[in-house]
């Protein structure tokens, strides 16, 4: 069975989906996922599927779930690369991919993600401060 | 059948003796619509293209949509063809044809007999005339616009990771699909994180441009890049208002500048006015 490599790149996994998903591999996917981001403590997902030509209602809801999943688990998800006529695809279907964010391409994933882990690691901060006053 | 072949060899005779006459006055019956629009040369090599198409329907079985009228067919597409592009009126079109009835009443020796026989050819000459000059129409206007479809969906870069699309005129589906695929391919190739469509060239925004403006931007969101509407009017602000249509938390600007500075802050730009060396 196909499966797809999720690869660590120093607190965030790289999900690089490269062929076209049939619903057991996504499954298998989203396992693996979850067991990796407990095992490496990773606080960042990025999942590129520029070279997904097909995207349908199961696929959205896999990433949606992996979003939420990954958020319990203390990890932002961004989804990357998605192609124009999937996202036209997409709207027509009426998917927003709720709870997903989105990136044009994986330098800006990394920008958002690394936004995203410094307004919350100020927040940790400023809140230590609050307790030594 | 065989009266009527009869009757059709009548008609050829008086037609082909009276040659000359026939052309000379169907021109002249011809010329009195168009005011001068055509030269005597022109109109005259017109009307003999027209008589021959006639000539060979009244040698042929009689039928313009038979196997023997292919000829005849050919000359009056081509006639009609050139007239619907020069921009004359249907009327003026299909009168060309219909004026021979007139001129055969005023040959020597034409009998109402002939007249019956002319006057089936001629009407299915007349109407195959005036369908050919609808469907070249009808051609020119699908030309213009698929030509105006290619014209009006530029996509402008306004700043590094700031494009814009500014809309002109009015937004059907079809136009709505070729902009949001442009939009969102100009976003892929170059990467931009922002998109400002721009509406201020829409004369009025109904549920269904917004429907499609709206869908744009869920589109562009899913890729990974904010939209922001601007060049909202006074009035159809009011009347976006009025028909109840929800932006939601999409950003709206009423100029083009203010959604570009609102992109740029966003984009972490800083301005600073330069002070002025006294």
């Amino acid at each position: 069975m196909d499966r797809v490599p999720v690869l660590k790149i120093g607190d965030i996994l790289l999900v690089s989906i490269q062929i076209d998903l049939d619903d057991q591999t996504a499954l298998q996917l989203q396992e693996d996922l979850s067991d990796r981001i407990v095992e490496t403590g990773a606080h960042g997902v990025v999942i590129d599927i520029s070279a997904l030509e097909i995207v349908d209602s199961f696929i959205g809801r896999m990433l949606s779930t992996i979003a939420a999943v990954s958020r319990v688990l203390d990890a932002e998800t961004v989804v990357v690369g998605m192609r124009p006529a999937v996202a036209i695809t997409l709207v027509e279907l009426g998917l927003s991919l709720n709870g997903v964010r989105t990136a044009l391409n994986v330098d800006k994933a990394l920008e958002i993600l690394a936004e995203a882990r410094h307004i919350h690691g100020v927040g940790l901060l400023a809140a230590r401060e609050d307790d030594v006053d | 059948m065989k009266a009527n072949a009869e009757a059709r060899q009548r008609l050829s005779e008086l037609l082909r003796s009276h040659e000359d006459e026939v052309l000379q006055r169907w021109a002249q019956a011809a010329s009195r619509t168009l005011r001068g629009r055509l030269t005597d040369a022109e109109l005259t090599a017109q009307v003999r293209d027209v008589y021959g198409a006639l000539l060979g329907m009244v040698d042929g079985d009689g039928e313009l949509a038979g196997a023997l009228g292919g000829e005849s067919r050919a000359a009056l597409t081509e006639l009609s063809q050139r007239w619907a592009r020069q921009g004359f009126t249907p009327t003026e079109t299909a009168n060309l044809v219909f004026t021979v009835k007139e001129v055969a009443l005023g040959l020597p020796g034409a009998e109402p007999a002939d007249l019956l026989a002319l006057s089936p050819l001629v009407d299915a000459m007349g109407l195959f005339t005036f369908e050919t000059y609808a469907k070249t129409r009808e051609s020119i206007i699908a030309d213009q616009t698929e030509q105006l479809l290619e014209l009006s969906t530029p996509v402008v870069k306004l700043w590094d990771g700031v494009v814009a699309v500014p809309l002109v005129g009015t937004l059907d589906s079809a136009r709505a699909q070729v902009v949001m695929e442009k939009l969102l391919q100009t976003l892929v190739d170059t990467g931009s994180g922002y998109a400002i469509v721009d509406i201020t060239g829409v004369p009025a925004v109904d549920t269904q441009v917004a429907q499609h403006i709206l869908k744009t931007v869920v589109a562009a969101r899913l890729m990974g890049a904010e939209c922001i509407i601007s060049g909202i009017r006074p009035q159809i602000a009011q009347t976006v208002v009025a028909l109840g249509i929800e932006f939601g938390d999409i950003v709206t600007k009423a100029t083009l500048a203010d959604a570009l500075v609102h992109a740029l802050r966003a984009s972490g730009v800083e301005f600073a006015k330069r002070s002025r060396a006294v």
